[in-house]
C-alpha cells in the first residue's frame, strides 16, 4: 500500500474542534469496540493484539500483545495498567495531540487493555508540564465515569509528574508513581511480574493504547496489513526542525524518511539542502542526507543502524552546525541523567563539557576519540536504557561528521 | 510563613492519598498542591508535607530536588520557561533567550526586581512543531518571534 494513501486512524477526528468530548467520540463510532471486547475472553484479546503486530510506540518497540501475556497466569492479587503519558523524548509531540484531542480513545483502549490483563485500577501518568493534556484527560475521565464506562470494573487515576525525563522510562515512572524520585529499577523482576506498588504492572504508551479499539473493531489482519511484515498499523510521526510544515503526520509505518520530509512536511525550510536527520527522537543515531531512503518501521530503522524510537523526526539543514547540535543534545542528557549509575552520571556530564569546549574553539586533539571511547565503554553497563540513548547521538554525530568537529579544534 | 493546609485542603490531601494503593503515591500531587498554596516548597513545607505521609524530611527533600517543577525559592508571579533543546535550538531559541534576558534585565534562573517574571530555560517541552517555543505559566506559546515575545511580556501583570 502506498503510505500516502493510508487512511488516518488515530487522527481522523482531529479536525473537529470538540474532538476531545464524549459527544464527538460517540458520534464518530467511539465506545463500539468495548462491547465487542467484553464478549471476548482476555486471552482472545491478547491474541488479537499479538496477531495485529502492534508494537509499543513509546520508544522500545516491544510487541504489545506479548508484553500483556507476561502477567503471571493464575495471579490473584491486584494488577495495574499504567499509561505512560510522560512524553519527553526531544522531537516528539504526538501523545500530546492524542491526550488533548482524543482522550476518550485512550480511555476505551485502557478499558480493553485492562480486561485483557485483568486489571481493575489504571493510572495515566502525564508529564507535569502538560497542563492542558491533564485537564482534557481529567475531564474525559469524569465524562466516562458519568456515562458508566468507568467505575464498573475499572477505575482510572490521572496522575501528574513533576518534570524529569527519566520518568518516561517505565521503571523510573513506576518509582515516581509510588511517590519517590524517578530512579529506574533493575530488571528482572520486570514490571509485569513486580511493578507499581509491588504488583504485576503493564506500562503502555498513549498512542499504543489508542490503537487497541481499532484492532478490536476492524480486526488484527486489517491492522497488520497497514504496516510492514513485522509491525502493523499506522503511527504518528512528529516532524520538526528545518522543514516547511512541522507537525504530526499519521501514516503507515512503511513510509520512508524521504517521503515524510518531502511529501508530508513540505521539504527543507526555504528549499535549503538537507544535511542530516534524527529519525526517532534525540536518542536515535543521526542519519546523513544520503541515508533517508529507509522505511520508518522499527525493524527498517534498526537495519539502518538507528532506531524508530518515539518517531520524533528532527530535520537539520545545511545551516546547522553538527557540533553545536551535539552540544545541545549532550546538555540534555547531562541534565536528565538521574545520577544513579556512575557511567551515565559521569559520562553525560563530562561529554557535555567536552562538546562545549569544542564548540567554543577550545577543544583538544584527543577529545573526539575520548568521547567515542567513553561512550562505547559505558554502553550497556547501566540499569536502564537512558545512557544507551545518549550514546547513539554521541557516536553517530562524531563518526558521520568528524571533519566538521575537527575543523573547530585548534591545530 | 505559616505552613499549614486549611481543612478543605486537608480533605483534598486525603482524597488524593486514597486514590493510590499506597498513599505514598500521592506525594507528587500533594507537593503540586503545596506549591500552589504556599508559592514554593521551602524546607518548612517539606517537613510539613512529610508529616502528612509519615515520611521524614529527607525523603521529601530528595523528591522535591529530583524534579524540575518544584521551586525551592520564591518565584515571580509568572514563570517563563524557554525550551533550548534541539528543535527549538534549530529554530532560533538562542535569539529568543538573548532577547528575553536583555529585555527583562535578568540572567537565566533569576526573577525581575518587581517580582513579576522568573526566567528559565528548560529541556524539551514536546511542542517542537511550534519551535521556538516557551511555556508561560500553564500555557505553551510558539512559534515565537521577537515581536511576539514583546507582546507576551507586556501582557503579563
Amino acid at each position: 500500500m502506498s503510505p500516502a494513501a493510508t487512511e488516518k486512524v488515530l487522527t481522523r477526528n482531529f479536525g473537529r474542534p470538540d474532538s476531545h468530548t464524549l459527544k464527538a467520540y460517540l458520534e464518530t463510532g467511539g465506545y463500539t469496540a468495548l462491547p465487542k471486547a467484553l464478549t471476548m475472553e482476555p486471552p482472545a484479546i491478547i491474541d488479537a493484539v499479538k496477531r495485529s503486530n502492534l508494537r509499543g510506540l513509546g520508544g522500545a518497540g516491544f510487541p504489545t500483545g506479548t508484553k500483556w501475556s507476561f502477567i503471571p497466569k493464575g495471579h490473584t492479587g491486584p494488577v495495574y495498567l499504567v499509561i505512560n503519558a510522560d512524553e519527553g523524548e526531544p522531537g516528539t509531540f504526538k501523545d500530546r495531540y492524542l491526550l488533548e484531542r482524543d482522550p476518550h480513545a485512550l480511555i476505551e483502549g485502557m478499558l480493553i487493555a485492562a480486561r485483557a490483563i485483568g486489571s481493575t485500577l489504571a493510572f495515566v501518568y502525564i508529564r507535569g508540564e502538560y497542563v492542558e493534556s491533564w485537564r482534557h484527560v481529567s475531564a474525559a475521565v469524569g465524562e466516562a465515569y458519568d456515562a458508566g464506562y468507568l467505575g464498573r470494573g475499572l477505575d482510572v487515576v490521572v496522575h501528574r509528574g513533576a518534570g524529569a525525563y527519566i520518568c518516561g522510562e517505565e521503571t523510573g515512572l513506576i518509582s515516581s508513581l509510588e511517590g519517590k524520585k524517578g530512579w529506574p529499577k533493575l530488571k528482572p523482576p520486570f514490571p509485569a511480574i513486580k511493578g507499581a506498588f509491588g504488583a504485576p504492572t503493564i506500562v503502555n504508551n498513549v498512542e499504543t493504547i489508542c490503537h487497541v479499539p481499532h484492532i478490536i473493531n476492524r480486526g488484527a489482519e486489517w491492522f497488520a496489513s497497514l504496516g510492514t511484515k513485522t509491525q502493523g498499523g499506522t503511527r504518528m510521526y512528529s516532524v520538526s526542525g528545518r522543514v516547511t510544515r512541522p507537525g504530526v503526520y499519521e501514516t503507515s509505518v512503511a513510509v520512508t524518511l524521504r517521503q515524510l520530509i518531502y511529501e508530508y512536511a513540505g521539504g527543507v525550510t526555504g528549499n535549503g539542502r538537507l544535511k542530516a536527520v534524527v529519525p526517532g527522537g534525540s536518542s536515535a543515531a543521526i542519519l546523513t542526507a544520503d541515508e533517508i531512503d529507509v522505511t520508518m518501521d522499527v525493524d527498517g530503522l534498526k537495519a539502518a543502524g538507528t532506531m524508530a524510537g518515539s518517531a520524533g523526526v528532527i530535520v537539520l539543514d545545511e545551516t546547522v552546525s553538527i557540533p553545536e547540535a551535539l552540544m545541545v543534545v549532550a546538555r540534555f542528557y547531562a541534565h536528565e541523567s538521574c545520577g544513579q549509575c556512575t557511567p551515565c552520571r559521569e559520562s553525560t556530564g563530562w561529554i557535555y563539557e567536552m562538546t562545549r569546549r569544542i564548540v567554543v574553539g577550545r577543544g583538544r586533539k584527543a577529545d573526539l576519540d575520548t568521547i567515542l571511547d567513553v561512550a562505547r565503554r559505558g554502553a550497556g553497563t547501566t540499569i536502564c536504557a537512558f545512557y544507551d540513548g545518549a550514546v547513539g547521538p554521541y557516536i553517530s554525530y562524531i563518526e558521520k561528521f568528524r571533519a566538521e568537529f575537527e575543523s573547530l579544534i585548534p591545530k | 510563613m505559616d505552613v499549614e493546609f486549611t481543612q478543605e485542603q486537608l480533605s483534598e490531601v486525603t482524597r488524593l492519598q486514597r486514590l493510590y494503593p499506597d498513599r505514598g503515591g500521592a506525594l507528587l500531587p500533594v507537593l503540586h498542591l503545596a506549591q500552589e498554596v504556599f508559592g514554593y516548597i521551602s524546607e518548612d513545607v517539606e517537613k510539613y508535607v512529610g508529616t502528612l505521609f509519615d515520611l521524614g524530611p529527607a525523603h521529601v527533600h530528595e523528591v522535591v530536588t529530583f524534579y524540575t517543577m518544584y521551586f525551592r525559592r520564591p518565584r515571580g508571579r509568572h514563570v517563563l520557561s524557554v525550551c533550548h533543546n534541539l528543535s527549538c535550538h534549530l529554530m532560533g531559541a538562542q535569539e529568543i533567550i538573548a532577547h528575553l534576558t536583555s529585555r527583562l534585565g535578568i540572567e537565566l534562573g533569576q526573577t525581575t526586581d518587581d517580582g513579576r517574571i522568573t526566567l528559565l530555560t528548560v529541556e524539551c517541552l514536546c511542542a517542537c512543531e511550534m519551535a521556538p517555543m516557551l511555556q508561560v505559566d500553564d500555557r505553551y506559546e510558539g512559534p515565537l518571534t521577537i515581536e511576539k515575545i514583546e507582546r507576551l511580556v507586556d501582557r503579563l501583570a
